[in-house]
């Protein structure tokens, strides 16, 4: 078994150093840093979708196959690789699917309170989830299946954005059993 | 969408600010650089690779032998490089060449700075230029010059 | 009919490809999603009748790391796909789905690859790929190494400009006929090539290969399972893939012995080559190409336009797969080369030589 406290060693003898650099402080690392810049065009669903959430209107995208409804809408349905051209509006009410209470903090996003809820958002009428921040309540409140609610953005403030929603919020409804909640809803979903 | 309006474009930007490890003969080369020196190492057959590599790419046997080489050689191709490329070491246009130094077989890229491609031949001398502060990097170089003709030679 | 260096048979039964300047219309996953649905309906096949998915593309083209992950979309990957990918041009995904029905696991392949390289700078990305230490700081970019490979052509004598335009202008009138085409034209004239100004010395604009957005789509089927499929499968009869060294100082530049090399283990020599779909970035390296290859005035060359029509990073290779595959399928040619490469300079390079029966 190799021996964890060795350091690998070079096949070759010693490397000889030149006599005129032998005595000094040798480099050992350089820096080789990238930047690289793009112009990110998103394909028309999604600019479509983008357009509509600055005047808080949420799109999803109906499967041609048998109705399932994504959102955000990328184009295509991804269990079948089918194009999608049918749009559908849902609310901006859902339930949690499933969270996560994080108590690090994420560069960039000094915004936010540690520690904070992200959660899997499934709106009503949609199939699938997305990301969102539940917050107005305490953190140990959320649960799976909880209603909630998205908080937008003064009128003002909105613009072609996912930043627009500014986090869900619970509504006190009742909740989703646990066993229809998030993708366990998929199979309930068009009852 | 209307046709008046215009996609949706964002900017998107991917940084990564590697710092990489040289290991002996690299960083040999990298600390000739900071002292306003070139080295080569030497091959099986004898001959200087010049930047030197751990490890013969043709062979593939470890490398040890290392050697100092000149500070001038010949250009041996270029190209004329305008605009200079956004993270290149170089704000104005300049040749890229693959320079072979006196005392190497192989040829290494850089610059050579010249005002212009007319300035240019394939087996000009050109001779190091360097900048002020060096840290151990190839833009150590600022890149080659035309190398002034001796007046005895 | 040649020898077969493999042990099974492997044909293309199926292509579909599309480039075009700057995709606008729609993203990369619904470009893909329309290509593959095309190559699987065009022989029947659904996806749950492939035995394995490889692709090729490069996250440092859409700027985002897993970004082949998102295409995965175009495929239909439910119920789960045995599925590969390369961080390279699509012709190298082919190689891996090759050898994968050579080990008999499976009898159908789908391998697609795409490109939307007009979202950032293609030919400062491609310096990444070089020494992190001594070179990619220096950030070269990749038509300024094509033409530091070119003038030593040039110094040599081993190529003119008068043979560079007389390639531009093969490419430009072959690329007419080609949807696919971005810079075609049915009537330029060597004299306007000639008299074109140098843009990177000493290439000219039309030396240089178009940058185009775009993605191909290929099925590969094994033995009966593809005469099932295709009426006139294109064979693969000999498949290589060999690569110099990454150091640009210790290779001569005028040559390509990893080309010489795949075309000769690919089976090259063993019978005459009606066409040849070589990819090069540059009329010179069209040039290099063709002398490695052995190619004579009796082969055709590139009749897609090849890359200096329509050059899409990570498609390119697998198209000149396909734009062979499709004229052997269509019975316009009997044997074919297809070429793919990677690298700077012609550095690594794969040769796939088909066949009808």
């Amino acid at each position: 078994m190799t021996d964890p406290n060795s350091l690998p060693a070079a096949l070759s003898e010693k490397v000889e150093i030149p006599e005129s650099i032998s005595g000094l402080e040798p480099v050992r690392s350089v820096r080789s840093p990238i930047r690289l810049v793009y112009d990110f065009v998103p394909s028309p669903p999604v600019q479509q979708y983008l357009r509509s959430y600055s005047k808080k209107k949420i799109l999803g995208h109906r499967s041609p196959v048998d109705g399932a409804v994504f959102v955000p809408p990328r184009g295509v349905d991804p269990r079948h690789g089918v194009l999608i051209d049918e749009s559908v509006e849902l609310s901006d009410r859902g339930h949690v699917g499933n969270f996560c209470v994080t108590h690090l903090p994420i560069p960039g996003r000094d915004d936010l309170d540690i520690p904070y809820v992200s959660a899997w958002i499934h709106l009503d009428g949609a199939n699938v989830g997305f990301l969102g921040l539940v917050a107005g309540c305490e953190n140990d409140e959320v649960h799976i299946g909880m209603r909630v609610q998205a908080v937008w953005k003064e009128e003002d403030e909105l613009g072609n954005t996912a930043e627009n929603i500014l986090y869900w919020k619970p509504t006190g409804e009742p909740s989703v059993p646990v066993e229809k909640a998030g993708n366990r809803a998929w199979e309930h979903t068009n009852e | 969408m209307s046709e008046l309006e215009k996609p949706l474009k964002a900017e998107l930007t991917v940084e990564y600010p590697f710092t990489r490890t040289t290991g002996e003969v690299i960083g040999a080369f990298m600390t000739g650089l900071r002292e306003k020196r070139l080295f080569g190492i030497k091959r099986p057959d004898g001959s200087i690779l010049v930047p030197p590599l751990e490890y013969d790419p043709v062979t593939s046997e470890p490398l040890t032998e290392m050697v100092e080489v000149a500070q001038s050689g010949v250009v041996e191709t270029w190209t004329w490089v305008d605009p200079p490329r956004p993270q290149s070491p170089w704000d104005a246009p300049h040749a890229l060449a693959l320079i072979r130094l006196d005392g190497s077989d192989t040829s290494m890229l850089h610059a050579v700075i010249v005002g212009s491609p007319l300035e240019m031949k394939t087996g000009m001398r050109v001779t190091a230029q360097w900048k002020e502060d060096r840290v151990g990097h190839i833009a150590d170089l600022e890149g080659f010059v035309q190398e002034i003709e001796k007046a005895d030679s | 009919m040649s020898e077969v260096n493999s042990f099974r048979d492997v044909a293309v039964v199926s292509v579909a490809s599309y480039q075009t300047k700057t995709l606008s219309e729609v993203n990369e996953v619904q470009l893909m999603a329309d290509l593959i649905s095309k190559c699987r309906n065009s022989v029947g096949v659904t996806q749950e009748d492939i035995g394995f998915t490889c692709s090729g593309s490069s996250d440092f083209l859409a700027g985002q790391a897993f970004s082949f992950v998102h295409t995965l979309d175009s495929v239909g990957a439910f119920p789960p796909i045995s599925e590969s990918h390369v961080e390279m041009d699509g012709a190298f995904a082919l190689y891996e789905a090759w050898v994968k029905l050579q080990i008999g696991e499976v009898d159908t392949a789908l391998v697609y690859s795409y490109g939307k390289p007009s979202a950032g700078s293609v030919i400062d990305v491609l310096a990444t790929q070089l020494d992190p230490y001594y070179v990619s700081p220096l950030w070269p970019d990749c038509f300024s190494l094509a033409a530091l490979q070119a003038r030593l052509l040039l110094d040599n004598d081993l190529i003119t400009l008068e043979k560079m335009a007389e390639v531009s202008m093969r490419s430009q009138k072959n690329g007419f006929d080609n949807p696919n085409a971005v810079r075609s034209s049915e009537d330029v004239s060597f004299d306007d090539l000639m008299n074109e100004p140098v843009t990177v010395d000493p290439l000219r604009a039309s030396d240089i290969s178009e940058i185009a957005d775009g993605g191909c789509a290929v099925i590969l089927a094994a033995g009966d399972k593809a005469r099932s499929l295709c009426e006139r499968p294109a064979w693969i009869k000999g498949i290589d893939h060999r690569v110099d060294s990454h150091t640009l100082g210790v290779r001569d530049l005028t040559r390509s012995p990893s080309a010489f090399l795949a075309a000769e283990k690919a089976g090259v020599s063993d019978d005459r080559i009606d066409l040849a779909e070589i990819h090069g970035i540059t009329s010179a390296q069209e040039l290099i190409l063709e002398k490695e290859f052995g190619l004579n005035e009796k082969t055709l060359v590139n009749l897609s336009g090849g890359s200096l029509a329509s050059d899409t990073m990570m498609a390119s290779g697998l198209i000149r797969i396909s734009e062979v595959a499709s004229r052997i399928i269509s019975d316009e040619a009997d044997r074919g080369l297809a070429h793919a490469t990677s690298g700077p300079c012609l550095q690594q390079n794969l040769v796939c030589i088909l066949e009808g029966e």
